[in-house]
């Protein structure tokens, strides 16, 4: 279970960039997830609304942006979704392999709505 | 509404500290392996033979990562190695910062070979680097050959792989060349070793790769 650990990652990358009095304006934050990236979204997410609940931050989402796993073979100069995890080129079986994406854990954007008042 | 972009990696604060631990292994001339494997593939077994074999060659010293007890520092102190437990407490893995805490505790200038033992666990591990020069994966005959697939970030960020648990091959579910085949297809950079704690076989090509490896980093 180590959404947990992520989440409270994401909570503080969030207070990095919004002080705190601005923290209840936080509408959502989007987060990139690769097929192998080992985290489990659903868990994310629940993570995400447990350790933010009773916070400022209690109202924000959780948006994740799914990356797929993509290789790139250097033998047949193609790119191609397989399994995660695996480096053979699904078209011509080589090992000459580079992964382009599928590894993001990322946080991407944070959503203010700056029509809020101030936080009384 | 305005949206603030930051495009950057959720565990930059782990990386960050992994790279001053990183730092602080080769200021002081250290090689530094990451153990990993689900629970009772054999991580702390390999360590005991690989201290009965090489704690007479090489400075060794031993970070050992569990949820509860410290029972596995206790193991491995028998070979008069220091050894410092991290008790995670539920925690699934280590993070850097728990290792630069634990270094505290250790002589680093007398240390030619760190092993950290991370907690026992095939998926959380893979994704927190402790600052170590490469992760060395465990799987166990008796776990089947088919966790390569099934657990595909930890093969594939190893650098090398001990297939454990060889002198069971009568008796369990694997075929070894398909348990290989298949963490190749992971990872087909991965260096292989087969052995056995219990009869010692694969122990002295293990540890002549470990010291070899050890000495090219102090001299560097």
């Amino acid at each position: 279970m180590h959404e947990l650990s992520i989440a409270q990652s994401i909570v503080d990358i969030i207070g990095q960039y919004v002080p705190q009095q601005d923290r209840h304006t936080v509408r959502s934050v989007k987060v990139r997830i690769g097929d192998l990236a080992g985290v489990v979204p659903d868990s994310l997410s629940f993570c995400f609304s447990a350790i933010t609940s009773g916070t400022p931050i209690a109202e924000a989402i959780l948006e994740i942006e799914h990356v797929p796993y993509v290789l790139h073979c250097t033998a047949c100069q193609s790119d191609s979704t397989t399994e995660p995890g695996l480096a053979i080129c699904p078209r011509c079986g080589s090992r000459q392999t580079t992964v382009l994406s599928g590894t993001e854990l990322q946080v991407v954007t944070i959503d203010v709505d700056d029509d809020l008042p101030e936080h009384l | 509404m305005s949206i603030i972009t930051i495009e950057r990696k959720v565990l930059e604060k782990n990386d960050e500290v992994a790279r001053q631990n990183r730092e602080l292994f080769a200021d002081h001339g250290i090689f530094v392996l990451n153990m990993v494997s689900s629970p009772g593939a054999g991580k702390t077994s390999i360590l005991e033979r690989t201290l009965e074999r090489l704690r007479n060659e090489l400075d060794i010293a031993v970070i050992e990562g569990d949820v509860q007890t410290d029972l596995d520092a206790r193991r491995v102190a028998k070979y008069n190695v220091p050894a410092v437990q991290i008790v995670t407490r539920g925690g699934c893995h280590l993070e850097a910062n728990l290792v630069r805490d634990a270094l505290a505790n250790l002589e680093l200038k007398a240390i030619d070979l760190l092993i950290i033992e991370n907690v026992g666990n095939l998926v959380c591990p893979s994704n927190y680097d402790l600052g170590e020069a490469m992760k060395v994966v465990v799987a166990s005959t008796t776990e089947g050959d088919d966790k390569p697939l099934k657990y595909p970030a930890m093969f594939r960020n190893a650098s090398v792989l001990i297939l454990n648990k060889i002198d069971l091959l009568p008796y369990v579910q694997c075929n070894l060349s398909i348990l290989k085949e298949n963490a190749l297809k992971i990872n087909p950079s991965l260096t292989v070793f087969e052995t056995s704690c219990t009869t010692g076989q694969g122990i002295d090509a293990w540890c002549e790769w470990l010291a070899e490896n050890s000495r090219r980093k102090t001299a560097s």
